[in-house]
C-alpha cells in the first residue's frame, strides 16, 4: 500500500489557498442530501458539527458524556496558540511553523504544520466573534503569553480555563444547530464499529449508554474525533472517559494506525499519592513561566525545602539550558525531572518529584500579582495536597498527558478508508514527535472549523455514493460481531475487576514504554501485556448485564482495547531505531543525553496496518520530505 | 502524613427511573485521607463488584472539577461540605473517622434518575440551545483585536462563563431553579459586545424554555450560590432579569 500523503503542490504558503481553490465543491443545493456522522464533541469534533450544519449538511454527532459540553477538551488550561504577533516580538506564520516543526523534532509534515500556522489567526477571530471571553489587556486588547518552549507570547488565554471556553463557545455554536435541526445530538453513545460499504465509510454502530441497545447509524461519510489514547497508562492528566477504542476499530476496519509509540509525558503534574489514585493533575505548564525548577543538590537530601540553602539547591534547568531555563520543552523537562529522580535527588514522600518553587517570583513580582496570574493553580494545588504554595514549593512530577500518534491521515484529513476522516487528538498529523504547548487546542479547531468543511466537501463531489440503509448486511454483521463481543465480557464473570487489569497495564506501559525506553523493556512490556490480555479474557468480571446502565462493562470494552492497542505501541516504539521527540530509547542519545535522531533512516511515518488476530500488523512508510526547514538537532542550551 | 479512616455509607439505590429507590448502607473501611471522594467510591465498587453485586452508578469524568459531570448531594450538600468544589475535587481528609455520609443524585423534576445517582440533564442543553450563543457561522470574523473590550467586563464575563453546567444550583434550590445556569450564559453574553445584538432575543427565549421544562423559579434563597462550585455570583441573576425585562420591553414595542 503506498500511502499518498495528497499534499498539492506549489510553494508552502500556498499550498492551501491552491488546494482549496482546487477542491471540488459541493453544490449548496446538494449540501442538505448529504448525512455525516461526526463521532466525539470536543473541540475538533464540536466546532467540525457546527460548521458542517451551517454549510447545509446534516449532521449527526455522538459522544459518550451526558452533554457534548463535557468533552476531554473542557480540561485544558493554559491556552492557545496563534501566530498574531500581536506583541510585536517579531512572530509570524513562519515562525510559528518553524517551532511547531521543531518542537515536533522534525517527525511532521511540513505542509500540514504551515498550514495550521496560517489558519491560527482566524481561530482567534472566530472564537472572539463567539463571545469568548479571552483575557484582555488594560487598553481592551487580547493579551498573550508565553508558553512551553515558545520564546515569542503567543498564546492566547482564558484564565486557567482556555479549554473551558473554547470548548463552550464550539459547543454553543453546535447546540445553535441542534436547534435549527441541522444536527441531531445523540450523547451517550459509544461507537463500537465503523460499517464499511464497497470500500467506503458508510456509519457506525454505537451502543446506547442508558439502555444498552445496540443502534446503527449510516451517512455519507464518518468524522472521528474521539480524542486521544493517553489512558493506555490508566494514570493520566486525561479525563476517564478518554480512550481508544474507535480509533482501534476503525485500524481494525483498515485505517492505519500512525506513530502510536509517540506519546507525550508532561512535566509538572501533581505527583502520585497512593495505590488508589485514579488519575493525575496537571498543573499548566504557564507556571514555568515563574516558577523555578529545583532539586537538593545531594542525593537523598530529607530536610524541607526553606532548610536547603540556595548553594545547596540545583536548579538543573536554569543551569543546563541556559537560554530556555525553565521553559525548555516538554519532553526535556520530563526527562530531566526522571534523571535527577533516578539519581536520589527526587524530594517528597515518595522520592518521586521535584520542586517548583515561585518564591523568587513573589518576592520580584508580589503576591498579588502572582495570585492574578495563577490564582486558581494555587488553589487547585492546595485544595489536592494540602499544602500552600505561596509559602513551599510544589512538588511536581510527570504524568503521562498527550498522544502524538493517532490514525493516518492525508492532507484532507482522510485516513486510509474512503470518506473516514480524523480530526484533532485521534490524528496522527501535526505534532510530530513531540507536541507544544498550546498547540493542540489550535490544532483542534483548525482541524474542525477550518479544515474539514473544505475537504470533505472535495471528497463527497468527486465520489459517487451509492444510496445505503440500515438493513444492509454490513450493518447486521457489525452489530452482531459487536454484541457478541459484549456478551463474551459479561459472561466471563471472573475474579479481578475492569481496573485492576487497566491499573497493571498502566504500571507495564510506564515502566517499560514511557518517559525512557530501551530494548529489552520494551520485550519484556510485550510479553507481559500478552500475558495480562489472556488472562483478561479469562478471569475479568463485568457486573450487570448488557441491557442497561453498566458503567463497568463500558470500561471493560475500553480496557479490552488498550490490551491489544498497547502491543502495537510497544511494537511501534522496538522498530524506530532512534530516539525523537516523545520516544526516548536510552540506546540512542547525544552524549548530553538528549534524544538522538536518525534522519537518513527514520525520518518517516510508521503506519501500522492490521492483518488480523492472528497476524503481526505490518509496518508501512510514509517518507517526510523536508523542503523548507533544515534538520537540526534540537537544542535549547 | 497520610491517615484512614472508617465510614458508613448510605446511598441511593435506584435500578432505572421506573423503579423505586431506596437508601442502602454500605462501609467503606481504611479510606486514605489523600484519597479523593470519587476514589472513596472506586473502592465500594471494587468490593461490590468481587462481591457479585451491582457496583454504584455515578457520573464523573476529568475528575479535575472542570467538565461538570460529576455531582451527588452529601449528606444534604451539594457536591459535599467544602465550598467552591466540586465532588470530585472534595478529599477525604475533610471527613473524620466513624462518619455517616448520606449520597443522594439531584433531585429536580427536570432531572429525571437514569441510576443510582445517574441524572438526566439533557434539560440544561436544552436551555443553550434556545439561545445561548452568538449568531455567528465559521468564517468572516473580524480581527480579534478590532473589537476592544475593556479588561474589567472581559473579567466579569469569564467569572459568568465560568459555570460548568453540572446542576448544582438546580439540586440546591428549594425551588428547583435554573436561574443561576441561565442567567450565567445571559450575563455572559450581554455583557460582551458580540454579544449584545441578539440579546433581548436571548433572554426570552431562554427563560421561556427553563419555564417550559419544569424549572422553578427564583425566590432569593441564595443556596444556589452557595453551592455553586465555581462560585458564579447571584448578580448574574439580576442581570437576566434586567435583560429579560429590558427585553419584554422592547419587544412589546415593536
Ligand atoms: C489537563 C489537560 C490540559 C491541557 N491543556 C492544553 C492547553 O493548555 N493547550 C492545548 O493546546 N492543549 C491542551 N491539552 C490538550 C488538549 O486539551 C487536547 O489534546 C484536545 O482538547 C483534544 O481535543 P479533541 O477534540 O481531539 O478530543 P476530546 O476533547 O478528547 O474529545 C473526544 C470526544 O470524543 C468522544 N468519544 C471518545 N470516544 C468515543 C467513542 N468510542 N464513541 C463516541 N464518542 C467518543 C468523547 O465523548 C468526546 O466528545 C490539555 C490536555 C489535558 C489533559
Ligand atoms: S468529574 Fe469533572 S467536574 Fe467532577
Amino acid at each position: 500500500m503506498h500511502l499518498d500523503s495528497k499534499i498539492p503542490g506549489g510553494p508552502l504558503p500556498d499550498k492551501w489557498d491552491r488546494h482549496r481553490f482546487e477542491l471540488k465543491l459541493v453544490n449548496p443545493a446538494n449540501k442538505k442530501k448529504f448525512e455525516i456522522i461526526v463521532v466525539g464533541t470536543g473541540l475538533a469534533g464540536g466546532s467540525a458539527s457546527a460548521s458542517l450544519a451551517e454549510l447545509g449538511y446534516n449532521v449527526k454527532t455522538f459522544c459518550i458524556q451526558d452533554s457534548p459540553r463535557r468533552a476531554h477538551s473542557i480540561a485544558a488550561q493554559g491556552g492557545i496558540n496563534a501566530a498574531k504577533n500581536y506583541t510585536n516580538e517579531g512572530d509570524s506564520i513562519q515562525r510559528l511553523f518553524y517551532d511547531t516543526i521543531k518542537g515536533g523534532d522534525f517527525r511532521a509534515r511540513e505542509a500540514n504544520v504551515y498550514r495550521l500556522a496560517q489558519i491560527s489567526n482566524h481561530i482567534i477571530d472566530q472564537c472572539v466573534a463567539q463571545g469568548v471571553p479571552f483575557a484582555r489587556d488594560y487598553g481592551g486588547l487580547l493579551a498573550n503569553r508565553s508558553f512551553g518552549g515558545a520564546q515569542v507570547s503567543r498564546t492566547f488565554y482564558a484564565r486557567g480555563q482556555t479549554g473551558q471556553q473554547l470548548l463552550l463557545g464550539a459547543y454553543s455554536a453546535l447546540m445553535r444547530q441542534v436547534a435549527a435541526g441541522m444536527v441531531k445530538m445523540f450523547p451517550r453513545r459509544e461507537m463500537l464499529d465503523l460499517v464499511i460499504i464497497n470500500g467506503k465509510a458508510r456509519g457506525i454502530v454505537v451502543r446506547n449508554l442508558i439502555t444498552g441497545e445496540i443502534e446503527t447509524h449510516k451517512g455519507d461519510a464518518v468524522v472521528l474525533s474521539t480524542g486521544g489514547y493517553g489512558n493506555v497508562f490508566f494514570l493520566s492528566t486525561n479525563a476517564m472517559g478518554t480512550n481508544v477504542s474507535a480509533a482501534f476499530r476503525a485500524y481494525k476496519k483498515g485505517a492505519l494506525f500512525a506513530n502510536p509509540c509517540y506519546t507525550q509525558i508532561h512535566p509538572t503534574c501533581i505527583p502520585v499519592h497512593g495505590k488508589h489514585q485514579s488519575k493525575l493533575t496537571l498543573m499548566s505548564e504557564s507556571l514555568r513561566n515563574d516558577g523555578r525548577v529545583w532539586v537538593p543538590k545531594n542525593p537523598g537530601d530529607k530536610r524541607l525545602p526553606h532548610q536547603i540553602p540556595e548553594s545547596e539547591r540545583d536548579y538543573y534547568l536554569e543551569n543546563k539550558y541556559p537560554s530556555f531555563g525553565n521553559l525548555v520543552p516538554r519532553d526535556v523537562a520530563s526527562r530531566n525531572a526522571k534523571e535527577q529522580c533516578d539519581n536520589g535527588k527526587g524530594v517528597g514522600k515518595t522520592g518521586l518529584a521535584v520542586y517548583l518553587d515561585f518564591e523568587d517570583a513573589i518576592k520580584r513580582d508580589g503576591k498579588d500579582l502572582i495570585a492574578k496570574k495563577y490564582g486558581n493553580l494555587f488553589h487547585m494545588y492546595d485544595k489536592i495536597t494540602a499544602d500552600n504554595p505561596y509559602e513551599t514549593p510544589m512538588m511536581i512530577y510527570p504524568a503521562v498527558h498527550y498522544t502524538m500518534g493517532g490514525l493516518w491521515v492525508d492532507y484532507n484529513l482522510m485516513s486510509t478508508i474512503d470518506g473516514l476522516f480524523v480530526m484533532g487528538e485521534a490524528n496522527f498529523s501535526d505534532h510530530g514527535a513531540n507536541r507544544l504547548g498550546a498547540s493542540a487546542l489550535m490544532q483542534g479547531l483548525a482541524d474542525g472549523y477550518f479544515v474539514i468543511p473544505y475537504t470533505i466537501g472535495g471528497y463527497l463531489a468527486g465520489t459517487t455514493l451509492e444510496g445505503v440503509n440500515e438493513s444492509h448486511s454490513a450493518f447486521t454483521e457489525s452489530t452482531q460481531h459487536v454484541r457478541e463481543g459484549i456478551e463474551k465480557l459479561i459472561s466471563i464473570n471472573g475474579k479481578r475487576t475492569v481496573d485492576d487489569f487497566h491499573k497493571q497495564l498502566g504500571l507495564i506501559m510506564w515502566d517499560h514504554c514511557g518517559m525512557a525506553r530501551n530494548d529489552q523493556g520494551l520485550e519484556k512490556a510485550r510479553r507481559l501485556i500478552q500475558e495480562l490480555r489472556e488472562e483478561f479474557w479469562e478471569n475479568v468480571r463485568v457486573p450487570g448485564s448488557n441491557v442497561e446502565f453498566n458503567q463497568s462493562l463500558e470500561r471493560a470494552g475500553r480496557v479490552a482495547d488498550f490490551l491489544e492497542f498497547s502491543e502495537l505501541m510497544v511494537m511501534d516504539a522496538l522498530v524506530r531505531r532512534e530516539s525523537c521527540g516523545g520516544h526516548f530509547n536510552e540506546a540512542f542519545q547525544t552524549s548530553e543525553n538528549e534524544a538522538k535522531r536518525d534522519d537518513e533512516n527514520f525520518s518517516h511515518v510508521s503506519a501500522w496496518d492490521y492483518k488480523g488476530k492472528d497476524a503481526d500488523p505490518v509496518m508501512r512508510k510514509e517518507q517526510l520530505v523536508f523542503e523548507h526547514v533544515e534538520l537540526s538537532q534540537r537544542s535549547y542550551k | 502524613m497520610t491517615k484512614t479512616i472508617n465510614l458508613t455509607l448510605k446511598v441511593w439505590r435506584q435500578k432505572g427511573p421506573e423503579h423505586k429507590g431506596h437508601l442502602e448502607t454500605y462501609r467503606a473501611d481504611h479510606i486514605s485521607t489523600d484519597m479523593s471522594f470519587l476514589e472513596m467510591i472506586d473502592i465500594v465498587n471494587d468490593n461490590l463488584t468481587l462481591d457479585g453485586d451491582d457496583p454504584i452508578a455515578f457520573d464523573h469524568d476529568c475528575r479535575e472539577g472542570i467538565c461538570g459531570m460529576c455531582g451527588t448531594v452529601v449528606n444534604g450538600r451539594a457536591h459535599g461540605p467544602e465550598k467552591e468544589t466540586t465532588l470530585c475535587q472534595l478529599h477525604m481528609r475533610h471527613f473524620s473517622d466513624g462518619d455517616t455520609i448520606v449520597i443522594e443524585p439531584w433531585r429536580s423534576r427536570a432531572f429525571k434518575i437514569i441510576k443510582d445517582l445517574v441524572v438526566d440533564r439533557s434539560a440544561l442543553d436544552k436551555i443553550i440551545a434556545a439561545g445561548g450563543y452568538i449568531s455567528v457561522n465559521t468564517g468572516g470574523a473580524p480581527d480579534g483585536n478590532s473589537i476592544l473590550i475593556p479588561q474589567d467586563i472581559a473579567e466579569l464575563a469569564m467569572d459568568a462563563a465560568a459555570c460548568i453546567g453540572c446542576g448544582a444550583c438546580v439540586a440546591s434550590c428549594p425551588n428547583a431553579s435554573a436561574m443561576l445556569f441561565i442567567g450565567a450564559k445571559i450575563s455572559q453574553l450581554a455583557l460582551l459586545p458580540q454579544g449584545k445584538p441578539e440579546a433581548a432575543g436571548r433572554a426570552l427565549s431562554m427563560v421561556r424554555e427553563m419555564d417550559r421544562l419544569g424549572f422553578g423559579n427564583c425566590t432569593n434563597e441564595k443556596e444556589c450560590e452557595a453551592e455553586c462550585p465555581k462560585e458564579i455570583s447571584i448578580t448574574n441573576i439580576a442581570r437576566m432579569n434586567r435583560e429579560y425585562f429590558k427585553a419584554g420591553y422592547f419587544f412589546s414595542k415593536k
